[in-house]
């Protein structure tokens, strides 16, 4: 199973000094927490994307570039990658290229994006937002797989004769997940595909995710990947701890009860009932988290927002250290003994590679125009 | 026997309640009509004041706590819904608006509905046409043609036989008559149900 970390990046006034962070502070301190992650043992770092303040990461492809580039183990993904104002060929080559810098760390999670008025910047409107991902991940699939892609569509322009270099590492493109709160539709495109399917599940009931998660699982079998229970699931998770649960409330509560999305509403103590939000000792992330699985079943990947609303670097370091000793090892041991043998972990590129045959140059050369020969048949 | 149910939503602030009063009396006028063509009826009342906070948090979070959850069923699941507010600044108040605007878009589509209103003074009747009617008819509600508004006066001197006893029963009799024509309520619907195939999200690419 895989843990790993999840970031808006945000930039939020911290509540209990009104110290509000510069967007060069901000980034900086999203790569020392991915940085941070792997040095305590955490599998996956992934960013947002967002196109307006007060978030900052509009590069994703920039930031985990830099990642990649000083660490080792760490698997690069997204939460997610707007897969409907970006143009599906930008992510082809963007991500294609990420993945031979990374040397095959990569993978993405594709998703709507809520906020209206981002979509007519981009030339795109909020009400085609299903219909754009459906179209514009259909083609990004095609543009990985298939040297020469003619494409005519709705939302862009038609494509002939084009291929999106670099190709994929290997011949093998990242593995995708698909984020959705609470659309069928794109538990379906994730089903249909046999990709992941990650549920944000933060911020919202259980039951949004219950019911999600067990559309995806029982459409992953309806078109044949395997059984219901071998469908590739992610969970998003919201914690705060201290060794002392009331020290994590006491400390949290400020920036609870400012926060975007859910501040000035609900109690923290209402919120941590209904939503999956935990905020104590170590011993009750461990409990709370053990407990999803009784809802989504085994599932392959636990990614846990803990920089946002304000929190300053050091706590969200120290949030970290906590999940990577005493939290993310328990987890482990706990989830591995509990899944039974037959469902999967979650694809990455060596499991990917191996199971298409193995490494193979994917590289096109080039052909000339007048005399339609690549160049090594010239030779 | 047909099993009816009805939703009574008060959005009464005081404790006891005049508009509360005023929505019991409407739905057991609706009940004794219903029950006077053969059907059992339940009654299921939403006091609003008891879920203030919830509305206000469920706007702010976007999704409702459960006692919300169960409120908002209980009015989409219902044949029937008697709405009453008290009338603040010539409109309904803020709590009634705040409730029907957390209810699910199409939860009120074709339900029989019975408005209702009080206030300080019968100048404020009007409300009930000029803001609660056209709110319900945006939410494809059937209001009912007889709206009933209850200002002091109503609640004294000629008392219990008076204009306003029999305009509740005739405005009861006109939400009974509703229920009586529709087939039972199937409850609210599932939003997350797959209402289509990958083929036709798939199929919905090829330019126009």
């Amino acid at each position: 199973m895989q843990f790993g970390v999840f970031t808006v990046g945000d930039v939020t006034v911290d509540p209990t000094n009104g110290r509000l962070p510069s967007e060069h502070e901000r980034i900086k301190a999203m790569t020392a927490i991915a940085l941070k992650a792997e040095e305590v043992g955490l599998d996956v770092f992934a960013t947002g994307e967002h196109h307006n303040p007060p978030f900052v990461p509009s590069s994703p492809t920039t930031l985990l570039g830099w990642i990649a580039a000083r660490t080792e183990r760490l698997l690069l993904s997204t939460s997610t990658t707007l897969i409907t104002t970006n143009d599906p060929v930008k992510i082809a080559e963007d991500y294609a290229m990420l993945q031979h810098l990374a040397d095959g760390r990569v993978d993405l999670m594709m998703g709507r994006g809520n906020t209206g008025p981002v979509y007519p910047w981009f030339g795109q409107d909020i009400r085609n937002g299903i219909p754009l991902a459906i179209e514009n991940y259909d083609l990004l699939r095609r543009l990985w797989r298939e040297d020469v892609v003619d494409w005519k569509g709705r939302f862009r322009t038609p494509l002939q004769s084009f291929t999106s270099t670099p190709r994929p590492l290997d011949g093998v493109p990242p593995f995708v997940w698909h984020g959705s709160i609470r659309s069928p539709e794109i538990a379906e495109q994730a089903a249909y595909y046999g990709d992941g399917f990650f549920a944000n599940h933060i911020f919202w009931p259980k039951e949004h995710t219950q019911r999600m998660v067990g559309l995806y699982r029982q459409r992953f079998e309806h078109y044949g990947h395997g059984s219901a229970d071998q469908a590739i699931v992610g969970l998003g998770g919201q914690v705060f701890m201290r060794k002392n649960s009331q020290d994590a409330v006491r400390e949290f509560r400020p920036y609870f009860d400012n926060a975007p999305v859910y501040g000035h509403g609900p109690s923290l103590e209402e919120f941590t009932r209904e939503t999956p939000l935990t905020v104590g000792s170590p011993q009750q992330v461990i409990d709370r988290t053990l407990g999803f699985r009784e809802y989504v079943g085994d599932y392959q990947r636990q990614l846990f927002l803990v920089d946002h609303a304000g929190l300053p670097l050091k706590a969200v370091l120290e949030q970290l250290d906590l999940l990577g000793e005493e939290v993310v090892p328990v987890l482990r041991k706990e989830f591995d003994s509990l899944r039974p043998a037959h469902v999967p972990e979650a694809p990455t590129h060596a499991s990917l590679l191996a199971a298409a045959g193995g490494t193979k140059d994917s590289t096109v050369h080039a052909v000339d125009d007048v005399t339609g020969k690549a160049p090594e048949e010239g030779r | 026997m047909t099993r009816r149910t009805l939703a009574v939503v008060s959005a009464g602030l005081g404790q006891p309640s005049s508009t509360r009063l005023l929505a019991d009396q409407l739905a057991a006028a609706a009940r004794d009509e219903l029950v006077g063509r053969g059907a059992g009826v339940e009654i299921r009342p939403v006091e609003l004041r008891e879920h203030a906070h919830d509305v206000v948090n469920h706007l702010l979070t976007g999704f409702p706590p459960a006692a919300l959850r169960e409120a908002l069923d209980t009015v989409a699941s219902a044949d029937g819904l008697v709405a009453v507010t008290p009338i603040f600044n010539a409109s309904y108040n803020g709590l009634f608006k705040s409730f029907f605007d957390v209810v699910d878009r199409d939860a009120l589509a074709d339900k029989p509905v019975l408005i209702g209103a009080t206030g300080g003074t019968a100048r404020h009747s009007l409300a009930l046409e000029h803001a609660v009617r056209p709110m319900f008819a945006y939410l494809r509600a059937v209001a009912v043609p007889t709206a009933v508004f209850a200002a002091p006066e109503d609640w004294s001197g000629d008392g219990a036989e008076g204009a306003l006893r029999a305009r509740i029963r005739r405005a009861g009799s006109e939400l009974a008559e509703q229920v009586d024509r529709r087939p039972a309520a199937t409850g609210p619907a599932d939003p997350f149900a797959l209402t289509t195939s990958f083929a036709e999200l798939l199929a919905g690419r090829d330019p126009a």
